[in-house]
């Protein structure tokens, strides 16, 4: 009895040590100028107020920028939740010529770091006239090697007795595969729709270089702007736009968490 | 002649019968190709072409003035990498990078390491709520976390320093300070990523069936025995994943520097991923690409050795 007592301890420190940064976030968003300087610093807030996120939607434009995010994000994730699983599904059922050539190739561009591709994919969609748009924004993340990873790897445990049934009722390849196949792989769209949402609403690197005017800045992008202009010093306006990247992405996580953590778990495992 | 065309017309006949199943196999490929050609094109179009195209521009003298004529720049050989590998500064992010990696990735495993166990052997109850918790960090952006962990860390009135001072410690101006600044950044990462690696560890050890710890507890090895000569090495391909996927990620690290210490002090926290954009934004493409290329090969021997040393045993 006493052995679990200080187990639980350690358990609640990390737990403490995990939440205490977003805590501070948080209640720090609705301190003054004047209270987030002072020393010893306050844990609730004196005065509570709304100033910062005042600022934020009125003169910062922060809606649009959350607009941005949304757009991006559901934009990428409906194209590599179509796409993905269109080859997934070839990868892992259908015999076709060059098909293991073509998933090696795939996999090999796992660990190929942003940094290689963004040169070349910066001169290309700039001299595409994209530059500083949507579709700029969106189209080099329409697919990914992770999400054809995931996808084969869960249309591979679905079983091939369904497919010869389908072609014996004579229905075509194409029917089977959406009719028949794609209805079973819920889950695995949930999972990768999530991850995806989430990993295009924190994307940096490419969104940073490639909207250069403020009416195409996603949230990260206009936070470390931010945090790095001249509002480095705004510490309230920084707090309050670090929640609203943060807390939605919280909140949907919370909702959904079970799909993340499997997914991660079957990735790893497999 | 009429023997040409026998032949043509036999050969035409062998080729398909009516079901047989080779016809049933094209139409496999054709559906296959249907299915796989959207992702090809926008692969092609943004990620190997561009992969190669990086590897082409690395032997370039290309400039942000050559932005909208690519094709006219003067190949230069192989003096980009002569100059990035010769530059104190680039030598100076690629030691950072290394820093940040061989002292991070060990950190982060062993942290999700005992989180896992905690949570796989001892926390019982609630045990969905820790886990969960545990994870939250790593589905945040990267750059509101190194915005907030800047206010943690302030020196007068921060988090830190003010639990610190707590118990009598004196904490320092942690990311203004050339010793602390990359302990700083490190720990930020150990917090923010530890519940990725927990979550597979912890699936890992759940896929140990308990009957190997009991066989060992007949055999009278202690807690620290069991989990060190009977669970751990059973662990080791999740090990190795967690080791790969955590040393990929750690060697580019970039947004931490970038929001929380602008690589300084005194280039104390500049990442090679981060000069290679400063390089890039100061117009020098064909020297980024090199850069990116170098680290993009070291991530690959990296991996490369990990899967040596730990696969084959």
């Amino acid at each position: 009895m006493r052995r679990t007592w200080w187990i639980y301890l350690i358990g609640v420190l990390g737990l403490v040590a995990v939440a205490a940064p977003f805590l501070w976030m948080v209640l720090g968003s609705f301190k003054t100028q004047g209270e987030l300087l002072r020393v010893p610093p306050t844990w609730w807030p004196d005065q509570p107020t709304s100033q910062n996120y005042d600022e934020l939607f009125s003169k910062a434009n922060f809606p649009r920028y959350f607009l941005n995010s949304t757009l991006v994000a559901l934009a990428v994730t409906a194209g590599n939740l179509v796409f993905c699983s269109m080859i997934g599904y070839a990868l892992a059922k259908l015999r076709f010529k060059g098909r293991n050539a073509l998933f090696v190739l795939v996999m090999a561009t796992l660990m190929v770091p942003g940094m290689v591709t963004f040169v070349p994919l910066f001169v290309l969609v700039t001299n595409a006239g994209l530059a500083n748009s949507y579709p700029g924004l969106i189209l080099p993340f329409l697919v990914s090697p992770f999400g054809v990873f995931l996808m084969r790897q869960f249309f591979l445990g679905l079983p091939d007795d369904l497919i010869d049934a389908g072609r014996v009722d004579g229905t075509g390849e194409l029917g089977i595969f959406a009719r028949i196949m794609l209805p079973l792989t819920r889950p695995a769209l949930a999972t990768l729709g999530i991850l995806t949402f989430l990993g295009s609403w924190n994307n940096f690197l490419w969104p940073l270089v490639i909207a250069q005017t403020e009416d195409k800045y996603t949230l990260p992008v206009a936070l470390a702007l931010y945090s790095t202009g001249q509002n480095a010093q705004n510490y309230g306006l920084l707090m309050a736009g670090a929640v609203v990247v943060v807390v939605p992405v919280l909140v949907m996580f919370l909702a959904f968490q079970r799909h993340v953590t499997r997914g991660i778990a079957i990735t790893g495992l497999k | 002649m009429t023997a040409v065309t026998d032949r043509q017309a036999q050969a035409v006949r062998r080729k398909s019968p009516p079901g047989h199943p080779r016809r049933r196999i094209t139409r496999e490929a054709a559906a296959a190709w249907v299915l796989v050609l959207p992702f090809v094109v926008l692969f092609l179009a943004f990620t190997a072409g561009p992969v190669l195209g990086s590897f082409g521009m690395s032997f370039t003298d290309i400039k942000q003035r050559d932005l909208r004529t690519p094709l006219s720049v003067n190949g230069v050989g192989f003096d980009n990498y002569a100059k990035a590998l010769s530059d104190e500064t680039f030598r100076k992010a690629a030691f950072n990078t290394a820093y940040f990696v061989i002292v991070g990735v060990p950190l982060t495993l062993v942290v999700a390491l005992g989180a896992a166990v905690l949570l796989d052997r001892g926390i019982k109850r609630f045990q969905a709520l820790f886990k969960v918790a545990y994870y939250l960090p790593v589905v945040t952006s990267i750059v509101a976390i190194a915005v907030i962990w800047r206010f943690v860390l302030s020196p007068d009135n921060g988090l830190l320093n003010t639990a610190l001072g707590w118990v009598g410690i004196d904490g320092p101006n942690w990311l203004a300070s050339k010793t602390w600044a990359m302990p700083s950044l490190i720990a930020m990462a150990v917090w923010r990523n530890f519940g990725s690696a927990m979550i597979i560890f912890l699936a890992g050890l759940q896929g140990i069936p308990q009957s190997v710890e009991e066989a060992g507890q007949i055999d009278g090895a202690g807690p620290w025995q069991r989990f060190r000569y009977l669970i751990l090495p059973l662990l080791r391909l999740t090990i190795l994943f967690n080791c790969v996927t955590m040393g990929i990620g750690y060697l580019q690290f970039f947004e931490e520097p970038f929001v929380m210490t602008k690589g300084g002090p005194l280039d104390t926290t500049l990442s090679v991923s981060m000069y290679t954009y400063n390089q890039f934004g100061f117009g020098n493409y064909g020297l980024a690409t090199s850069m990116a290329y170098i680290l993009f090969v070291v991530i690959a021997v990296v991996t490369f050795i990990q899967f040596r040393l730990l696969k084959e045993k």
